[in-house]
């Protein structure tokens, strides 16, 4: 039976991997992912989960260990977060490029210095170029749907590609909320055992990963970008599966609340969103035609949703937890990639939230607001720093 | 210049952005602060009579929170010490015992 | 929508306390959430938590800066941290004290409702005499205080995931409600 339980998004991961049947754990710890793995652990030692969990030295052998388990044909699972992450990224590279379907679980955290362990989206968005999917969540339900669908998507013999699923420090990872378990039957429907084409198998010897000369490498990277660009189409495909089954709808690629006609669209990632929801249902009672496109999967990066929903919208207003030097906000710079040549509206990016800055009802109004008055005063600046301490009463009032 | 006073020679009450040094610098650190002392659950109690200054308790001490005082045996820094009970686990003449912080405080 | 806050230090088990509302007002068809401060926790160190409680979704994920109800679990925290910060103008603060709730100075008008949690923790064995477990007793005058659950419902949750002692936490949760004071309880 399922059973709904008041649970931390740590423990929605680490239920989720539980639920998918997952076979080989391989992880080290780092606040504030440690729970998803301890609890792991529990489970593993308390005979409820049927798993082999390795304990490894650096997050770079937990992946290494995931990519090899993966490759003999079990259902491979890590988690980390922002330095453990960034210790990953040899690995997650080549998980991609192995075509191996190894999902995990990051919990997005701030990069140091200043050493900081609260919410912070760059360092997910800084393995964007990893080859790895990448979906964004936005409540604790979603990160334990969100790991499930994750080995479904990826394990699809078309896709066979690795994907994180991502949720933000302490505000789910650490927050208990309702959560809705479901029961293993069910999940055992949806998802089918892993079983790859190829495999590490002693009984039939093959070679992987074996050198790519020149006059081979480009075609085989053609062939891995071929299957990344299924990834959307996939998504979708798993994502209403998972509402048949499941009664419930992850978002897939983006989540359109209340965008139907509007003039002002306000982008977001991760749990801002749902503040943001309540933010935007205020300011459409205030008679404003504004709405909220959540930008679930960021790898592959929605490209003709974008341009689909914003027929018609005046000003794009993205929020962006994350900011590369000389670059600004990751999503911004996208979505403005996206739309070149097939829109012409104003698009400011909003950089917001670094390091776990609180982003309050109030703060977030007074941001849409300002995307709001961009259609009448023209684009002020192309990004803007918000809540910094030099500029507080404009944001705290 | 009185201890607080010290911590922010670099930069003192920084408002905003515009007062900070280009990164994070410290040049008194938050040990003056931060007494990490009450983080304790259980002490380190060292036997003088048995303790034969060897060292060892603190060569393995992470927090240099214990060392040798000559004459005087292992020296516990109650200040900083956290309570792990290594130094008690590698004394090599069992000269210290992890007791309860509750007991003495 | 109620937000609450509770004050506490390590092992005295606020974070519990958040947790064991926030799963009585669910069973009672609300929305909730319960966070701990975020950061580094240690023991002896003061601990925030916070509840969440709506009839509808709860969407709202940032911190709580403006709790309608405020719960201090041990009065030497008055010292370090200002308990009252942000608390509603009609905020209702419950407190773990032998002091009646006029006899207590927080500086600010709010009700006050006083329970002496830790004698009823001390008698139902929960903790030790030094450091008694206050948390099943408080709830039950916070629910006495603010009406948010019912008393039967709590005293439930109480007994169902008190990890030990589960009749001893839950009579701690009935004496409470029935001992706590406050100027508008009769």
């Amino acid at each position: 039976m399922s059973e709904t339980r008041i649970v931390s998004g740590n423990f929605a991961a680490a239920y989720g991997a539980k639920l998918s049947r997952v076979e080989v754990v391989a992880a080290y710890p780092i606040t504030p992912q440690t729970e998803v793995v301890e609890k792991i652990a529990e489970l593993v030692a308390d005979g409820e989960m049927d798993a082999e969990y390795i304990k490894v030295e650096s997050e770079h052998s937990a992946m290494a260990a995931c990519i090899a388990a993966s490759n003999t044909g079990a259902r491979a699972y890590t988690a980390s977060s922002a330095h453990g992450l960034a210790l990953m990224h040899e690995m997650l590279m080549w998980a991609a490029g192995a075509r191996l379907p190894v999902v995990m679980t990051n919990i997005n955290r701030a990069m140091g210095p200043p050493w900081s362990v609260w919410a912070d989206h760059h360092d997910t968005l800084a393995q964007k170029g990893t080859g790895q999917m990448q979906f964004f969540c936005e409540n604790n339900q979603e990160v334990l749907d969100s790991v499930i669908m994750a080995f479904k998507i990826c394990e699809d013999e078309e896709i066979m590609l690795p994907a994180m699923v991502v949720e933000d420090a302490f505000i789910l990872s650490h927050t208990k909320e309702p959560v809705e378990i479901y029961d293993q039957e069910l999940v055992d429907d949806f998802l089918p055992p892993y079983d790859p084409d190829y495999k590490i198998d002693v009984d039939q010897p093959l070679g992987f990963g074996s050198l790519g000369m020149p006059d081979w490498y480009m075609d085989f990277r053609y062939k891995k970008a071929q299957a990344f660009e299924k990834t959307p189409e996939k998504i979708q495909e798993v994502n209403k599966e998972f509402k048949e089954v499941f009664g419930r709808d992850p978002g897939g690629l983006i989540e359109e609340y209340k965008t139907d006609g509007v003039d002002v669209l306000i982008v977001t990632m991760g749990s801002i969103s749902s503040t943001s929801k309540d933010v935007i249902d205020e300011l459409r009672d205030e008679g404003h035609n504004v709405g909220l496109a959540r930008l679930r999967t960021f790898r592959p990066f929605p490209v003709e949703q974008f341009r689909e929903i914003t027929k018609g919208v005046n000003v794009v207003g993205v929020l962006d937890r994350n900011y590369t030097f000389g670059h600004g906000g990751d999503a911004a710079r996208e979505i403005k990639d996206a739309l070149y040549g097939h829109r012409d509206l104003i698009l400011k990016d909003y950089i917001v939230g670094l390091g776990g800055r609180d982003l309050t009802p109030k703060i977030l109004k007074k941001v849409m607001l300002d995307a709001i008055s961009l259609q009448d005063k023209g684009l002020d600046k192309e990004i803007e720093w918000v809540d910094l301490r030099a500029d507080r009463k404009k944001w705290r009032g | 210049m009185s201890e607080e006073e010290d911590i922010f020679r670099i930069v003192k009450d920084p408002k905003d952005h515009t007062d900070l040094p280009r990164t994070e610098i410290t040049d008194c650190p938050s040990h003056l602060m931060n007494k990490t002392g009450s983080w304790r659950t259980l002490r380190p109690i060292v036997d003088k009579e048995k303790c034969i200054e060897c060292g060892i308790c603190w060569k393995f001490c992470p927090d240099v929170s214990i060392e040798v005082k000559e004459g005087e045996g292992a020296v516990v820094d109650y200040d900083f010490c956290k309570g792990c009970g290594i130094c008690a686990k590698e004394c090599p003449v069992d000269a210290i015992d992890m007791e309860k912080e509750a007991d003495y405080v | 929508m109620k937000e609450i806050r509770f004050h506490g230090r390590g092992g005295q088990g606020a974070v519990t306390a958040s947790e064991f509302l926030a799963r009585a007002a669910f069973a009672e068809e609300n929305d909730v959430q319960s966070f701990p401060m975020y950061g580094v926790e240690r023991r002896g160190a003061p601990v925030t938590a916070f509840t969440r409680v709506d009839s509808k979704a709860v969407r709202n994920k940032a911190q709580i800066h403006e709790p309608d109800i405020v719960i201090v679990m041990d009065m030497a925290l008055l010292d370090a941290v200002d308990v009252t910060d942000g608390l509603k103008p009609d905020g209702k603060v419950i407190l773990n004290t032998e002091k009646a709730p006029e006899e207590v100075d927080l500086g600010v008008d709010n009700p006050k409702y006083t329970v002496d949690a830790s004698s009823i923790a001390v008698e139902h064995r929960l903790g030790s005499e030094v450091a008694p477990i206050v948390n099943t007793a408080i709830l039950g005058a916070v629910v006495r205080a603010t009406g948010l659950v019912k008393i039967e419902t709590l005293v439930d949750v109480v007994r169902k995931n008190a990890p030990a002692k589960k009749e001893e936490n839950a009579k701690a949760t009935e004496q409470a409600y029935e001992e706590v004071r406050g100027e508008d309880l009769e």
